[in-house]
């Protein structure tokens, strides 16, 4: 027996660009940048003061059933909770939800929550010995519990967006959330739809949530140098692919997608929007801090994707089209990745790279860290449906060394059947999916 | 037989606990009901609710040693939980027999290709270093003692070493494992509490089921003996009540009428997992068989889990599922090991859940309970009960258990070690947050 065909039924996301499909999606093709000086704390002195925040508009609140029931959700929960409502509406389960909800399970790639900073730092200086350069456990217990809130902490477990949706959509199928790095919720993707070829679950509910935007976050990835740390106009330091690029540009919030065999949604005459033909995973196993110079594990994780999904990655298909339309790139802005991922792009596809576009997002929305593939995986979907391109914003000056179609600055209309979304992250892993226009 | 269910043995495991690490100071510590429990060597926690951990002793293990000398530098950057990962997946490798990039062979033969090993470990939320942060916080403070973010931002920060954040990215336990041990397959990080190790293991077996890997190193690990995750477990009630004066081996009593709640553990494991066929043809020893896998999310009523509800619903669907996928009846089952880390209202839920799921046969089913060495260590527990159970198939033995009574109508009761005919072993775990993960263990053929 054939395994099952997954089609994509929903799809909703809370960014920095708005917190509808279609307004978002506008602003994508508008090359509008959503990059601003940050406001969650007080970044002023940081090397970095910008990002792209969700604003503050965005109110979890008016998407959910009963608000009651997540009102101690933290960031990740609440932006989880709005984009997960969209998809789920759409998908039409709001409406008539599935008969055995042990059917029905859950894969995010959800961030860990966002630490209660100030009491946090105020309760480790105020245990501080500098004498000794130790903390003082007593001191630290009696502020520690004292100052900080019972449900924040538990609200900072990775896992609890999963509690949220779960709670929220009834789910009591299989249950994951996972977390590697930039990767995780094209990852997240991935396991679920492998979950549901295997046929242990009819739907799943999918994608990424996260902020890093908060002081400790941002000192991380500053200390890393990873994010840019451009003077002047914040819409401009999002430079993927770009000669001066520098770093990537935080962004926050989650993208949600309703994964389910073709056979459920067509039995219950929901419309796909999209198929999944294709997931690779690889790791690097190369170093902590940096990705295997010559791209191969990010181009393993593109040729399982495309074996999978039968696709010859050399091969033109019946239109002399390259097999793939359009790469979702993870183009963070980095010198590193975006060269590797070049090359890696290069690898896969030999000759045929250049003729296919392949854009960052992250120019616009900024990175969504753990929710990044998730957003990239919905433009996708959407890419196919309008036959648009959403560009790469920002990149006026080529890096000569850089020489593939990166949809440069304007929104391209075109013909798209078949995209790949590519995810790597900090740590080696590497993951990619094929999406697909669905034909019945 | 479909690429999606090639059948998987383990054949290798490397757990590690407070007893120290791998699989014989662990079992004899159970064989003979000893406690892990004891107090906390790094800070003194007597303001917390419990003043004991279970926590393993610095000269039982050091991660120095363990690694090749090649590799030592990268222990700097190195959290606790990393530590332990790491640790344990050199012992599996070892107790498996594999040659990996590790033993730096002569001739570079290893014995499974890079790109067919696989590697899943379920992490925690990684808590930073206190002393370590708080030095470079108290470099950013205002004539009142108070934090000064503007000096932070400005030069504060440039006190934390700039691979700071790498410490604690949930996935560098997989990251510094692959790179150790080259695992160039499908790698993965599950950050679902106390569920993440099981899962793990269950998406390793998926993956090689459906021909992604031949090999996966697979568990989970997490250390709790650390401030913040102190102060969590206290929240989430999950510790006991308790006073220095108290005997620590007492403390936790698993499914007992009379228990207080547990105590934060540090620990976890790996388990060299194979395709049958490829175990077979290099001349591997299966030490058991992966037979099942079930996961699945209970209906939390205060949402985060806090609360798991005492009808261990969603438990007994993670167990049932487990079962219905390795073939099996709930009463081929020879024993379980349980989470059961002694927490009223979580034991509770559990013993519904065996009830549920075994039927009259509970009150006799023998449960391993090991949360008296373990404590609750987190996003490792479950490779530490996976560990265990091999151990107890391979030996035809079950370990004694200490504190527990049969108040809950479950086999929990104090009991020496004793000879067992064990055929089939299940194991879960329930987490924090509502995720379950089971699976079921056989005897090797």
């Amino acid at each position: 027996m054939s395994e099952p065909r997954i089609v994509v039924t929903g799809i909703g996301w809370v960014t920095g660009l708005g917190h509808s499909i279609e307004s978002v999606w506008k602003r994508l093709l508008a090359a509008d940048s959503g990059m601003e000086p940050t406001t969650r704390f007080d970044a002023r002195t940081f090397p970095t003061s910008f990002a792209a925040e969700v604003k503050k508009d965005f109110d979890f609140r008016s998407f959910v059933k009963d608000p009651s029931v997540h009102a101690t959700a933290g960031l990740n929960s609440q932006f989880a909770l709005g984009a997960a409502s969209q998809a789920w509406k759409q998908s039409g389960l709001d409406v008539k939800p599935p008969k055995d909800p042990r059917r029905v399970g859950l894969y995010l790639g959800a961030g860990e929550g966002v630490l209660d900073f100030d009491n946090y730092v105020a309760t480790m200086l105020h245990a501080w010995d500098g004498a000794t350069g130790k903390i003082d456990g007593v001191k630290w217990a009696a502020r520690g519990l004292a100052s900080m809130d019972r449900l924040k902490e538990i609200e900072q477990e990775p896992n609890m967006p999963l509690a949220h949706l779960a709670r929220e959509f009834n789910c009591r199928g299989p249950a994951y959330n996972c977390l590697t790095a930039c990767a995780a919720s094209t990852q997240a993707i991935g396991e679920a739809f492998s979950i549901l070829r295997r046929g242990d679950a009819d739907v799943m509910i999918s994608g990424g949530t996260h902020t890093m935007i908060h002081p400790l976050g941002v000192t991380g990835f500053n200390r890393l140098t990873a994010l840019s740390e451009r003077k002047g106009d914040p819409t401009e330091a999002s430079r993927p692919f770009s000669v001066d690029r520098g770093g990537f540009v935080m962004g926050e919030g989650s993208g949600m997608v309703i994964l389910e065999t073709l056979e459920h949604a067509m039995a219950r005459g929901a419309t796909p929007l999209a198929e999944v033909m294709g997931y690779g995973s690889s790791c690097d196993a190369y170093r902590i801090t940096d990705i295997q110079p010559d791209g191969r594990g990010a181009a393993v994780a593109m040729l399982a994707a495309l074996r999978q999904a039968g696709i010859d990655p050399h091969a033109r298909d019946a239109q002399g089209r390259p097999p793939i339309q359009y790469i979702s790139a993870h183009g963070t802005g980095t010198k590193e990745n975006d060269s590797i991922e070049t090359k890696a792009v290069k690898r896969v596809f030999g000759d045929m790279a250049r003729d296919i576009p392949m854009s960052s997002i992250k120019s616009m929305m900024g990175h969504l860290i753990a929710a990044a593939g998730s957003v990239e995986f919905i433009t996708c979907v959407l890419a196919i449906r309008d036959g648009m391109l959403p560009p790469t914003r920002n990149l006026k000056n080529r890096d000569p060394e850089l020489d593939l179609d990166y949809v440069p600055n304007q929104t391209r209309a075109a013909k798209v059947d078949v995209c790949l979304s590519n995810n790597f992250g900090f740590g080696g892993q590497n993951d990619a999916l094929v999406v697909t226009r669905f034909r019945g | 037989m479909p690429r999606q269910n090639r059948r998987v043995v383990i054949t290798g495991i490397g757990p590690i606990a407070p007893p120290g690490l791998g699989i014989d100071a662990i079992w004899s510590a159970l064989l003979e009901g000893r406690s892990g429990v004891g107090p906390c060597s790094i800070f003194d926690i007597s303001g917390f609710r419990c003043p004991f951990v279970a926590q393993l002793p610095a000269d039982r293990f050091d991660v120095k040693q363990v690694v090749p000398k090649s590799y030592r530098k990268a222990t700097k950057v190195m959290s606790r939980d990393i530590e332990l990962a790491v640790g344990a997946a050199y012992e599996a490798v070892r107790a498996a027999g594999l040659i990996t990039k590790a033993h730096e062979p002569a001739d570079g033969k290893v014995t499974i290709p890079a790109d067919r090993m696989g590697c899943h470990i379920g992490a925690g939320l990684i808590a930073a270093e206190e002393n370590e942060l708080t030095a470079a916080l108290a470099t950013s403070r205002k004539a009142d003692g108070g934090f000064d973010i503007a000096a932070w931002g400005a030069t504060g920060m440039q006190n934390l070493t700039p691979l700071w954040m790498l410490k604690y990215l949930p996935n560098m336990l997989a990251c510094h494992v692959t790179i150790c041990h080259d695992c160039q397959g499908p790698s993965n990080t599950i950050t679902c509490g106390e569920a993440s190790a099981l899962l793990s293991v269950g998406e390793s077996m998926r993956v090689i089921g459906r021909g992604a890997a031949d090999a996966c190193l697979s568990g989970g690990a997490e250390s709790k003996v650390n401030l913040m995750a102190i102060l969590r477990q206290q929240f989430a009630g999950r510790l006991a009540q308790a006073t220095a004066s108290d005997d620590p081996a007492r403390i936790v009593r698993p499914f007992a009428k009379d228990a207080i709640g547990g105590v934060a553990g540090e620990g976890g494991g790996i388990l060299v997992l194979e395709a049958a066929e490829s175990a077979e043809a290099r001349g591997a020893t299966a030490l058991a068989e992966l037979a099942g896998f079930g996961a699945s999310q209970s209906f939390c009523a205060d949402t985060v889990g806090a609360d798991p509800g005492r009808d261990g619903e969603g438990i007994a669907d993670a167990v049932r599922a487990a079962l219905d996928d390795a073939g099996v009846k709930p009463d081929q089952v020879d024993a379980v090991v349980p989470f059961g880390c002694g927490t009223p209202a979580l034991d509770a839920a559990e013993a519904a859940a065996i009830r549920g799921v075994f039927g009259a046969r509970a009150a006799q089913l023998p449960l391993l309970t090991i949360s008296t060495i373990t404590g609750n260590c987190g996003a490792g527990f479950g490779a530490v009960a996976a560990s265990v159970a091999v151990q107890a198939l391979r030996t035809g033995m079950l370990p004694a258990r200490v504190n527990g009574d049969a108040s809950q109508g479950v086999d929990a009761a104090p009991v020496a070690a004793r000879k067992a005919d064990l055929k089939t072993v299940v194991v879960y775990t329930p987490s924090l947050g509502g995720q379950n993960a089971a699976i079921v263990l056989r005897r090797a053929s």
